[in-house]
């Protein structure tokens, strides 16, 4: 069908303090209509005090057939880890 | 809130020999019975993909086909506040539809395609919702034993093996609970009131107990996708278990209110500490299903005719957004042959 309103991602600030969260997608016209069907859809119970839209063919994800190539360097870098480090029992506050 | 196991009629996929060639179905597999999740962008198997679709789908509909049996007593709700209630309820409905269609999106279908299959026929959708909603009891018998029964099916695929799903899932039986809730607290204040009410009570139960039983689907030993959808971990317990899981826990329920359960041989079987019920009719579930139900010539009816209203609303929106967009446009263009 041509003339689909596009597809938006939708993320949810929870309460002020704490990011956005991504929670699902929704159909829209344009930005403004998809905040408020993101209202009506996924903030009935106060879940949210701030809503993001994004048409989701702007959303560039990374491909997960590379995730490997991307995510296994940090693999065998535990010395990134606080609990990497052996400190005596008796050495207090670190 | 309305899965059904609906597995009669569809065809059971095939896996396709070139992936398992390249070992991908097993490595699948292999993460599926990890307990991982399988997210959108996941090499997934095509079978068990168009089992989600089908899967997510047909529950998408019935979350928005189920709006309609209750909205008919919106407006001859019994009070102001039942009539609140009701309304965010049936609201919830078309959200947990929303939810569903965008979950089955991320798998790679249209929802502009998915809705065309509900309102062609060809999309099935739960067989409880093709019945009608005779008095102000149905509403509250279809909050206690359907979305009771709906929340039976649903917790498990909150732990369902493909995200999206699980994630809508968990959404959803968060939200179902109320439904409940307030159903049940209908059939209480019916059961503890008049002779007449009372009655309206029992017909109620009457009426929804059987269809209720059928919302799990066929018995396991008809039950085609079953197995395949157990090790894929979309489904967790066979229909027959979750159907006597339910019938355990809703008697007792029945027996609080002083109602009757509609089935001379129901009995509770000391040894095995459950219920054991009478023989389900299923030609009257496959009849249902076949578009023989009651209601189910009305219920497409009313969908085709919200969706037909609509078109111009939808059509007015992206005329407007279209011409927004040209606007900002044309005025960008200008400020650039200003600016520059």
């Amino acid at each position: 069908m041509a003339d689909e309103w596009p597809l938006f991602e939708v993320f949810i600030r929870s309460r002020s303090g704490l990011e956005h969260k991504h929670v699902g997608s929704l159909h829209a016209a344009d930005a403004r209509m998809a905040v408020e069907h993101a209202r009506d859809v996924y903030t009935r119970r106060q879940e949210g005090v701030s809503i993001w839209v994004v048409r989701s063919a702007d959303i560039i994800a990374s491909d997960p057939a590379e995730a490997d190539a991307l995510f296994e360097p940090a693999r065998d870098k535990v010395y990134r880890h606080p609990t990497f480090y052996a400190i005596p029992d008796e050495v207090k506050n670190l | 809130m309305y899965t059904q196991a609906l597995d009669t009629h569809g065809k059971e996929p095939v896996p396709s020999p070139a992936a398992e060639a390249a070992g991908l179905a097993a490595r699948f597999q292999a993460r599926v019975d990890a307990e991982e999740k399988i997210e959108p962008k996941d090499w997934m198997p095509d079978p068990y993909r168009q089992t989600l679709i089908r899967q997510i789908s047909q529950h998408a509909h019935s979350e928005i086909v189920g709006m309609l049996p209750e909205g008919n007593w919106i407006t001859r709700a019994p009070s102001l506040k039942r009539k609140a209630v009701l309304i965010a309820k049936v609201q919830d409905e078309g959200g947990h539809g929303m939810y569903l269609y965008s979950a089955a999106e991320t798998l790679g279908v249209a929802r502009a395609d998915l809705i065309e299959q509900l309102l062609s026929g060809a999309a099935k959708y739960s067989s409880i919702f093709n019945y009608p909603t005779l008095t102000w009891a149905d509403i509250g018998a279809i909050g206690w034993l359907v979305d009771g029964a709906a929340i039976m099916n649903q917790i498990p695929i909150c732990r369902c093996s493909y995200g999206p799903y699980a994630r809508a899932m968990v959404r959803i039986c968060k939200e179902e609970s109320f439904h409940q809730r307030q159903g049940f607290e209908i059939m209480l204040v019916l059961a503890q009131g008049t002779r007449e009410q009372r009655t309206m009570a029992q017909d109620a139960l009457n009426r929804w107990w059987w269809p209720s039983l059928m919302m799990f689907g066929p018995s396991d030993a008809d039950s085609r996708h079953t197995a395949q959808s157990m090790r894929w971990k979309i489904k967790r317990f066979s229909n027959d278990e979750l159907r006597q899981k339910f019938v355990d826990i809703t008697v007792p329920q029945a027996h609080f209110l002083g109602l009757t359960i509609p089935d001379n041989e129901l009995r509770w079987d000391e040894a095995a500490g459950s219920y054991r019920t009478g023989a389900i009719d299923w030609s009257e579930f496959h009849a249902v299903l076949r578009g023989n139900g009651p209601c189910n010539r009305e219920r497409l009816e009313a969908r085709r005719a919200a969706h037909e209203a609509g078109r111009w609303v939808r059509e007015a929106a992206a005329a407007h957004a279209a011409r927004e967009r040209a606007r900002q446009a044309a005025a960008a263009a200008a400020g650039e042959r200003h600016g520059g």
